[in-house]
């Protein structure tokens, strides 16, 4: 008979192992999955992981992808290491790109190196906004953020698409939805010509720089670390938890109104109603992949960025349905979250002997 | 059919799956588990119960078939959380991310076909009387089900034995664990009941409602749902008269227009996300209900 028997201190080797460990069984059933949908399933694994990282557009496109996500998911992991849960960084990045996108169009067809700067801040500030409703609601009446951070998602799909309908629609265009093309100026930088791959890469490295520094080395990180594993000890402390839920929703916002306004700058160039593309949502598995861990969430953004190549590549080349990456994501998440319980348990194997029993957590 | 018995008929067809996923989830919560994946539930029971029936030809195995999808999501939520002690919001989140990828996946070779017309109760006399006639006695069978459902649920919490125990889980497992209650089984029949309602929901969504598979056609209803138990405090009676509220401000959008609303159907469309919020916020000022083993983990040592 298996039995779990609580450990003493979670296990360090556990903490870093078990993200592989999920990796490769999400690979395992992801065989299984392609075997019954009739594709041979180590010529999809192959297209998936391994083609994308043979090619300079690859690499490109996998900047591309990777930026948003650890972006957004840096600044959920800081959040969600407090137990403060911010579910919809997807509207943020909504509101981020509406934003920053609204500057470039107010000015158009103006442009000068101050633009982009000021698109990044007009980008992080709707970001702040979005996620300063299920803060604010949180500290003054106690409301449940995962809720209302979520609700805040269709409101800002919905609010997008009246936008880009009406008031932002392009006045030269054929009256599709969808903004003017920004200008020269209002767009992000590319790192080579011919490439997508852009500096809000760059973004995302300092992002993780930074929350590693602030979770790692800096007393609010610490305060924290300290409110979501012990809450009533924050207490004791006199740990702010009012000032803990704002910080956290304010960095989690700006990073995901930055990640919006990028990719509205970027890649598509242009306010449309299919800007969400659920980096959002999937930068929550790529928090949990990478540990709520800065460095984890960039190793980790790197694959699900890759999942997201790869799975384009898989759909074209084997006619895959599109769903097969978000199956994909759903699976890791899930085994990922299952073998967690090795961090905190062990395994035994065999009838309990007395006395074999630990004390509960 | 005039407007008012149109707008309400209309209303109670939009109520409809949001009373079976909050009646579901309540028992869960009850129960002490915070399962967060309803809509990923919801998904898969709406493709499930689509696909039956389009390859039965018959309602029966259609709606059995999203049952069971919807139970077998939230038995695998619960072998995460329960059996392995995973976090419950997160394990929460990947079911929602998971049953959306699933569903798009199963659902790929039946989008754009359309299930027909769902069947209608009808009683010759009464069904034809103005207004009462198609709001009571003329709804569909699934209508009736989830009032049911919810009395069921009314009165198994209430006045069985086995209900009280539940309950007892929900509020303090340690202790019924104690007494001898097996706390982790009862959880996963909670947590079966929860997915077997979510999926009649969104089968719900797909058979009746649409008729038709769209992806992504909950819409964020699971949300919704969620918000409902809150809302209603965790009473069974209470869900019905919160999803009967959360109909009519969904309908708004519909009749919107019709009824000359000079506004925008986006701004529409937020009501139902912008009136949760509200709701959510008036209810978290008055005392918390919740269960009080609500969302933790429970390792028995002994």
């Amino acid at each position: 008979m298996l039995r779990l028997l609580p450990r003493r201190e979670p296990s360090r080797a556990m903490l870093y192992l078990t993200p592989f460990l999920a990796v490769a069984l999400t690979m395992l059933a992801g065989l299984a999955l392609f075997a019954l949908l009739g594709k041979d399933p180590f010529e999809a694994i192959r297209i998936i992981f391994l083609e994308p990282l043979m090619t300079l557009n690859g690499l490109s496109e996998l900047t591309v992808k990777a930026a948003p996500l650890i972006l957004i998911a840096t600044g959920l992991a800081i959040g969600f290491r407090a137990g403060i849960w911010n579910i919809g960084a997807e509207g943020q990045y909504i509101m981020g790109a509406l934003a920053g996108g609204c500057v470039a169009l107010a000015v158009y067809p103006a442009g000068g190196p101050w633009l982009l700067p000021l698109m990044c801040l007009a980008g992080a500030a709707g970001g702040i906004a979005w996620a300063a409703i299920p803060a604010m609601l949180r500290t003054r009446f106690a409301t449940n953020e995962i809720l209302v951070s979520l609700m805040l998602v269709y409101v800002a799909i919905q609010f997008l698409s009246a936008m880009v309908h009406g008031p932002l629609r392009d006045p030269d265009g054929l009256n599709f939805p969808e903004s003017r093309l920004f200008q020269g100026g209002a767009t992000v930088p590319v790192l080579a010509a011919g490439k997508r791959a852009h500096v809000g890469f760059f973004f995302a490295l300092a992002a993780v720089a930074a929350g590693w520094v602030l979770l790692g080395r800096h007393i609010v990180g610490f305060q924290i670390k300290v409110l979501g594993q012990a809450p009533q000890a924050a207490r004791f402390a006199g740990y702010s938890e009012r000032r803990l839920v704002w910080i956290t929703f304010i960095i989690s916002g700006a990073l995901a109104g930055l990640a919006g306004l990028f990719e509205a700058a970027g890649p598509v160039g242009q306010l449309v109603p299919a800007l969400p593309a659920g980096y959002g949502f999937t930068a929550i598995i790529v928090a949990f992949l990478g540990r709520l861990n800065p460095i984890g969430i960039l190793l980790a953004g790197l694959l699900m960025a890759l999942t997201y190549i790869g799975g384009e590549a898989a759909q074209i080349a084997m006619s895959l349905p599109s769903a097969t990456t978000s199956v994909f994501q759903g699976m890791l998440l899930f085994f990922l979250l299952a073998s967690d319980v090795l961090v905190n348990y062990r395994l035994q194997f065999g009838r309990a002997s007395a006395g074999s029993a630990g004390k509960k957590r | 059919m005039d407007l008012l018995t149109g707008i309400l008929v209309s209303l109670v067809v939009a109520a409809t799956p949001l009373v079976f996923a909050a009646i579901g989830e309540l028992v869960v919560e009850k129960s002490g588990v915070l399962n967060l994946g309803v809509e990923g539930m919801m998904i898969i029971g709406a493709i499930a119960g689509f696909a039956a029936t389009i390859e039965t030809g018959s309602y029966v195995p259609g709606l059995l078939a999203a049952m069971l999808a919807g139970a077998l999501m939230a038995l695998l939520f619960g072998v995460i959380t329960l059996s392995l002690l995973a976090n419950q919001v997160a394990s929460g989140l990947a079911l929602t991310l998971f049953g959306l990828g699933l569903s798009a996946l199963i659902g790929q070779p039946y989008s754009g076909k359309s299930a027909g017309a769902f069947p209608h109760l009808y009683i010759p006399g009464l069904s034809d009387l103005p207004l009462i006639g198609p709001l009571v006695f003329g709804q569909d069978g699934m209508v009736y089900l989830s009032l049911a459902v919810v009395a069921g649920v009314a009165w198994f919490l209430h006045r069985t034995r086995a209900g009280l125990v539940l309950r007892a889980i929900g509020e303090n497992h340690d202790a019924a664990h104690a007494i001898g209650y097996p706390v982790v089984l009862y959880r996963y029949a909670a947590l079966a009941f929860g997915g077997a309602c979510a999926g009649l929901g969104g089968a719900y969504l797909s058979l009746v409602q649409a008729p038709l598979w769209v992806e992504r056609m909950t819409a964020g209803r699971g949300w919704i749902a969620l918000a409902l138990v809150v809302f209603a405090a965790w009473r069974p009676w209470r869900t019905v008269a919160g999803a009967y509220l959360f109909g009519g401000v969904t309908i708004l959008q519909l009749h919107g227009q019709g009824l000359g609303l000079k506004i925008e159907a986006q701004y529409l469309s937020m009501l139902p996300y912008l009136a949760t919020i509200l709701v959510l916020v008036l209810i978290s000022r008055s005392r918390t209900v919740a269960p009080a083993s609500l969302g933790k983990p429970f390792h028995a040592t002994t």
